[in-house]
């Protein structure tokens, strides 16, 4: 036993040759976040103020889809949403459509905290946010270059695709658009963690899909598919937000473990392996027990973990460089 | 295959001082429903087409706590949300904050057959209702003067709930009349409008499909999210099984409780009526709440741990029942 920390800065479709200018600040993104982790829990604070720590920093961060550096909507704005879940008391919050709120993990929190409800959203969610005083900006804070040409290409492929089903073009290539940054598809941050009394956190965080439309909702604020926590595990996880919603992935994880006696691993392999598409979602546990796993079924998850007998491990693919 | 069923409810945690014709009412509500259901069934529609008319059916009648009759948020005004789910390939959609769409399981139908999404809400939902034509009425045609009274009464029970925590021993000053040994939510039961409706169909083909539809929790912050459009908590569906939740939304959440109903089958073999009963007893801790639930053999099951729970069900063998307390 002991403790143990996560991190995810995202699973998807991460080309093998991404450029290093475009890896290298995000593995020391990973790397920074997962200290700031490991400094906490080594300094007692419980999982739970380790999560939102963690995920503040990652959100604060332009590097990765949440906070700032949030993917755009079709209308070329920010729709941010997070949530958060204590395994101790279950107690979680959520919040879904904010535009202003330069950390959305804490809004969750303080509706967990403060209010009477788990999970409140864009106007509602605003406004609750100025009356708890928490720090507001702008939105074009969030507002990153390589989102709005991520927004652009992602606007030009829909096209693309409407264009090739109305004339057949004999052109492969035009299908495997170059991705400017080789991921489009990157979506949420988050963060578990387990003390060494087996208190169990769990947060994530997203600006959601790129080009959705305005309103989605994706899998990170909903409770039992991008996040859940109880007794026996935390999970978050990331990916397609609609396959994550469907295979209620977090809970699985807990429920395989629960139910049918499944370790930790062998619980997220099960759910990440055999229950979802693959392509689909990547996911980051930890234990009562102090074990971690990381697990995706996707090119890549940016990742990084840390348990209290020294092991730690920072990685995008599946061959993983331990530190 | 063991042939159709179906089970409607209109919401769990009902008054127990609730008058006689209000009782019978909500009955007569969930027979015509469930007659509705029966006649579609004998005539082969998809489970998933089945739930949608009936939960149709249910928003479009005032009495329950779901589209027209809806109850309304802290500025009085009315925030629908609702889930719809197809078990044989998990398909789903989810719809919250809708102030003007007529009937918001459509919507959620809408959402999972027509957007690349799951789940959209508020503004950019009514975007979404307009873009497929669906009905659409002012915020107005919601609110019913029933429900403005129960918002007003809530309001003066909240301020009596916090009156009564002010350490002084203020008990003289509380409202002994609304001081009922029964609460839901926060709010008295006599206060309290049960938040939901929902449907669960399997049809002759053994497919199940699940809808969920509310206007939520009386005076609720606007905003506000419960478990009605959460898939996995407030609604499920898959290839064993389909489920509705209703009653209090946090505790439904956290027990991811339609999902949870669906992983005990899954997981640890047990039939529906041992998995519902399961899952209220020791999935709830505090928590008050109900649910339906069918199987694809044909079983329905239902369970709730509060004050009674508006409920119908019926089998293709003949089989029917419309209940409120236990």
């Amino acid at each position: 036993m002991g403790w143990a920390i996560a991190v995810h800065g995202g699973a998807g479709d991460i080309s093998r040759s991404l450029p290093h200018d475009r890896r290298q600040p995000r593995e020391e993104a990973i790397r920074h976040c997962l200290q700031i982790g490991v400094e906490a829990l080594q300094s007692n604070s419980p999982p739970l103020d380790v999560v939102e720590l963690v995920v503040r920093e990652l959100e604060n961060i332009p590097h990765f889809n949440a906070g700032r550096g949030s993917v755009l909507t079709s209308e070329g704005t920010v729709e941010m949403e997070a949530s958060i879940m204590d395994g101790n008391t279950m107690r979680c919050g959520a919040v879904s459509g904010l535009t202003t709120v330069v950390n959305a993990v804490s809004l969750a929190r303080l509706v967990m905290e403060k209010t009477p409800h788990i999970y409140l959203a864009f106007d509602g969610a605003e406004q609750f946010a100025r009356e708890q005083g928490v720090e507001i900006v702008d939105s074009s804070h969030f507002i990153t270059p390589e989102n709005v040409e991520r927004l652009k290409l992602a606007k030009e492929a829909n096209r693309v695709q409407i264009d090739y089903n109305a004339q057949p073009i004999q052109n492969d290539t035009k299908k495997e658009k170059p991705c400017a940054n080789g991921d489009s598809q990157i979506g949420t941050v988050g963060c578990v963690a387990v003390d060494s009394n087996g208190n169990l956190a769990s947060a994530t965080s997203t600006g959601g899909l790129v080009n959705k439309m305005a309103g989605r909702i994706g899998d990170t604020p909903v409770i039992g598919a991008g996040t859940y926590a109880n007794e026996l595990c935390a999970v978050s996880a990331t990916g397609k937000g609609e396959s994550i919603i469907r295979g209620t992935v977090a809970r699985d994880v807990a429920a395989l473990m629960e139910f049918k006696g499944l370790s930790l691993k062998e619980a997220a392999d099960c759910v990440v392996h055999e229950r979802t598409p693959k392509g689909t979602v990547g996911l980051i546990a930890v234990s009562a027990a102090g074990e971690v796993v990381m697990s995706f079924n996707t090119t890549g998850m940016f990742r990084g973990c840390a348990t209290e007998d020294g092991y730690s491990e920072v990685a995008i693919w599946s061959d993983a460089q331990v530190e | 295959m063991g042939g159709w069923a179906i089970a409607v409810h209109g919401g769990a945690g009902v008054d127990p001082n609730l008058p006689l014709h209000r009782q019978e009412e909500a009955k007569q509500l969930l027979t015509r429903c469930l007659n509705l259901g029966i006649s579609a069934l004998n005539s082969n529609l998809p489970a998933i087409d089945v739930v949608e008319l009936i939960v149709r059916e249910l928003e479009t009648d005032p009495l329950f706590n779901s589209g027209r009759g809806s109850a309304l948020t802290e500025k009085g005004t009315v925030e629908m949300e609702a889930s719809i789910m197809d078990g044989p390939k998990r398909r789903c959609g989810a719809v919250s904050g809708l102030t003007t769409v007529k009937n918001p399981i459509s919507l959620a139908r809408l959402v999972m057959e027509k957007s690349p999404h799951s789940y959209l809400a508020f503004s950019g939902a009514e975007d979404f209702a307009r873009q497929q034509g669906v009905e659409v009425v002012d915020n107005e045609y919601f609110i019913t003067p029933e429900n403005v009274g129960m918002l007003k009464l809530a309001k003066e029970a909240n301020a009596i709930l916090f009156d009564y925590r002010i350490p002084n021993g203020c008990e003289t000053t509380c409202g002994a009349n609304v001081e009922s040994p029964l609460h839901m939510n926060g709010l008295p039961i006599s206060v309290y409008a049960p938040e939901t409706v929902g449907c669960v169909v399997v049809d002759r083909e053994g497919r199940c499909a699940a809808a969920t539809s509310t206007g939520g929790l009386m005076n609720k912050m606007a905003g506000r999210i419960g478990d009605s459009p959460l898939i996995g908590s407030g609604t499920y569906a898959c290839d064993l099984c389909g489920v509705s939740c209703t009653g209090e939304g946090e505790a439904i959440i956290r027990a991811t409780l339609a999902r949870e109903v669906a992983a005990v089958m899954e997981y640890k073999g047990l039939g529906l009526q041992e998995a519902v009963d399961f899952c209220i007893k020791t999935r709830l801790d505090d928590g008050k709440a109900g649910l339906i639930a069918v199987s694809k053999n044909g079983e329905v099951a239902y369970g709730f741990n509060c004050n009674g729970m508006f409920r119908g069900c019926a089998t293709e063998n003949g089989f029917m029942e419309v209940g409120i307390w236990e």
